[in-house]
């Protein structure tokens, strides 16, 4: 941990909040307002991954699509190399433009079916580093055969639709080499594809981030992946973050009950016998809205220990070890 | 206890531009009475070609070419129209991936499970039938006043359960479970699994468990089977495919799932890419992937042999892996 308070981190969310404004059934009836995320705040430092896990609709891939500035924040702000994103303007939003890049989940969709490998390559590179043809190619057959498509001449030439999932997905990390990504957003890169080839993409992404210092924030509700990927971990509970730290510490030695569930339920074949989940049943065992006027911890409904006092207020932020943090009074 | 589901040599073919796609390819196995057995393999590979096959669902271009499947003794294959339909559901019934695909969007929930109990001659009141529907979601987990609503407005965990719950109407024999929870949050997935695994004692179903995700099938299986590329290539319990797996894509696939616990290990995974059926190789099916491959794979298809309660299909097994 020491080393790396000297090191400045390269992308960082302070306190972003993020409402949403939904209709209500009828037509008439007055719109209400879900907070899909609340108090969210780390800090990436280069070279290191950052995962993000929690169930589907607790506001992981919101906090994306605020960093790609689809959204901005209702309050709060994210800084890259200590400028708020969301205030830049001209020249230094391109250079942020470049700088971030996303890896999406479903690489079907991600490439443009009508042109081939090069051409993919060809326009970032065209827009952020141009230069004469013969040079550009070079490039582009480097990028390919660090991503692993080989021979790069051969592959360079095919269509998506020629290439396999995995292919498609390292074609398209390809692509994001070559904008000159630094930080990466990671949404679910792996979960469309094969078991059989998914941890071949996870190592391809761990040899970007040793050997090129990439960062990367990883989005996955998988959570053996991310301990074998990531070094930090966040668990995000209905927009919450619950607990968070270095990833062997949480997800050895869980302290929030949100967090010892999740690893409770991930399967896991040396386990012996039928496990019990620690969790009260809901009506639905689903994530509960969250509003701006709801009070007290989010997961006090299906938490097992829940007192009178997690109703009434949302736990402050502790560190129970150091490196891991969690928000519940227990624990 | 006897076998309930007997399938041997089964062959399904898929008519394309290009001639007959092979995509299972004499698979035999047998499900026995108030067992499990899991299916495992990539996409592509055959499993769900098999669920099908159970169900007699196939469609042109798919065509069932060659092979027996008996169930109770009673051969499916020859089974008219009319006699299929009174068989689906009530021997064998099946969980889709898609809930919301399985379910009809424009009908209540109750109206589905009376149409169910209408056609199969249990019941025309529809009183009866709603205190019959009320029993199941209670079985499964939904508040019984849920059966007024229709599927949008059920969570995707319930959706499935509901579906579940349809598919034990008619107390089937066999439940084919086709990636049921995949696409579900692995606590909602862990308390669907459990709750299905306890209806199985109570009921004593047999279970035919398809999914790509082994660690899952390891845990919740009695038997496993891998299948690559349309063929059967491992058979054994779940424990001993585990802790010895003999075929090395039995292997790798095992290796592909980081675990939560110990240290953290480079893994490799599987290199390569799945097999393209149009072009089968001579010789074994795995040869281009496998990391013991010889001279012989690409000359000879392996033979059966037998392990310890199972069988598997490779010249170069390995005997014994260590670090489990």
């Amino acid at each position: 941990m020491e080393a790396q308070e000297i090191k400045k981190p390269i992308f960082s969310v302070k306190n972003v909040t993020m409402d949403f404004k939904v209709a209500r059934k009828g037509f008439l009836a007055k719109k209400s307002t879900i907070r899909a995320l609340n108090d969210i705040s780390f800090d990436l430092y280069p070279g290191e991954a950052l995962a993000i896990v929690g169930e589907s609709g607790c506001g992981k891939s919101t906090i994306c699509r605020i960093a790609m500035r689809f959204y901005e924040p209702t309050s709060g702000k994210m800084f890259f190399n200590n400028e708020n994103i969301h205030e830049l303007k001209g020249e230094k939003l391109k250079q942020y433009r470049q700088k971030s890049q996303m890896i999406f989940q479903d690489p079907f969709s991600s490439l443009n079916p009508l042109y081939n490998i090069y051409y993919h390559l060809k326009r970032p590179l065209e827009l952020y580093h141009p230069s004469d043809k013969e040079t550009m190619y070079k490039k582009m057959d480097e990028y390919l055969t660090m991503v692993g498509l080989t021979p790069p001449k051969e592959q360079g030439e095919k269509f998506p639709h020629q290439l396999s999932g995995g292919q498609k997905q390292r074609a398209y990390i390809a692509r994001v080499l070559a904008v000159g990504a630094d930080v990466i957003f990671a949404d679910e890169p792996t979960s469309m594809l094969d078991v059989s080839i998914r941890l071949g993409v996870l190592n391809l992404l761990n040899k970007l981030k040793r050997d090129l210092k990439k960062s990367f924030i990883y989005i996955t509700h998988d959570i053996a992946t991310a301990r074998y990927f990531a070094d930090r971990i966040i668990v995000l509970y209905a927009g919450h973050m619950v607990e968070w730290g270095d990833v062997d510490k949480v997800i050895c030695n869980p302290k929030h009950p949100y967090t010892k569930l999740l690893i409770a339920a991930a399967p896991d074949p040396e386990r012996e016998g039928k496990i019990d989940l620690p969790v009260i049943r809901d009506e639905d065992t689903e994530i509960r809205q969250w509003t701006p006027d709801s009070k007290g911890c989010p997961f006090r409904t299906r938490c097992p220990e829940a007192k009178e006092i997690c109703a009434r207020e949302c736990p402050e932020p502790r560190e129970v070890e150091a490196g891991q943090f969690i928000r519940c009074i227990h624990g | 206890m006897g076998s309930l589901l007997e399938v041997e040599n089964l062959c399904v073919d898929y008519i394309t531009e290009n001639g007959y796609v092979r995509a299972v390819d004499s698979v035999s196995f047998v499900i026995e009475e108030g067992k499990s057995l899991g299916l495992a393999g990539e996409s592509g590979c055959g499993k769900s070609t098999i669920a099908y096959s159970l169900m007699r669902l196939h469609r042109p271009p798919a065509l069932i070419t060659n092979g027996k499947i008996k169930m109770d003794g009673k051969d499916i294959l020859s089974l008219s129209e009319k006699e299929l339909q009174k068989f689906r559901w009530k021997k064998i019934s099946m969980v889709f991936q898609s809930a919301m695909n399985c379910l009809n969007p424009v009908v209540t929930l109750e109206k589905q499970f009376f149409e169910l109990y209408k056609t199969h001659g249990i019941t025309k009141n529809k009183k009866e039938s709603r205190k019959m529907a009320e029993e199941l979601l209670k079985i499964v987990g939904i508040p019984p006043e849920r059966l007024k609503d229709y599927p949008h407005q059920l969570s995707g965990g319930m959706r499935q359960r509901a579906v579940i719950a349809m598919a034990l109407a008619l107390k089937p024999r066999l439940l084919i479970l086709d990636e049921p929870t995949t696409a579900l949050d692995t606590v909602v997935q862990r308390d669907i699994l459990q709750k299905i695994y306890e209806l199985k004692e109570q009921f004593n179903f047999s279970i035919l468990f398809i999914t790509h995700d082994i660690s899952l099938m390891m845990e919740f299986c009695d038997t496993v089977a891998i299948m690559y590329a349309g063929k059967l290539v491992e058979q054994a319990p779940s424990m001993k495919i585990l802790k010895n797996p003999h075929h090395p894509y039995a292997y790798g696939l095992k290796n592909s799932f980081p675990s939560l616990q110990g240290e953290i290990k480079y893994m490799e995974g599987i290199p390569g890419i799945p097999l393209d059926l149009n072009c089968i190789p001579k010789g074994c099916r795995f040869q281009d992937r496998c990391f013991k491959v010889t001279k012989i794979c690409f000359e000879e298809e392996p033979g059966r042999s037998s392990r310890d309660g199972g069988f598997f299909y490779c010249h170069n097994p390995l005997e014994l892996v260590k670090e489990i």
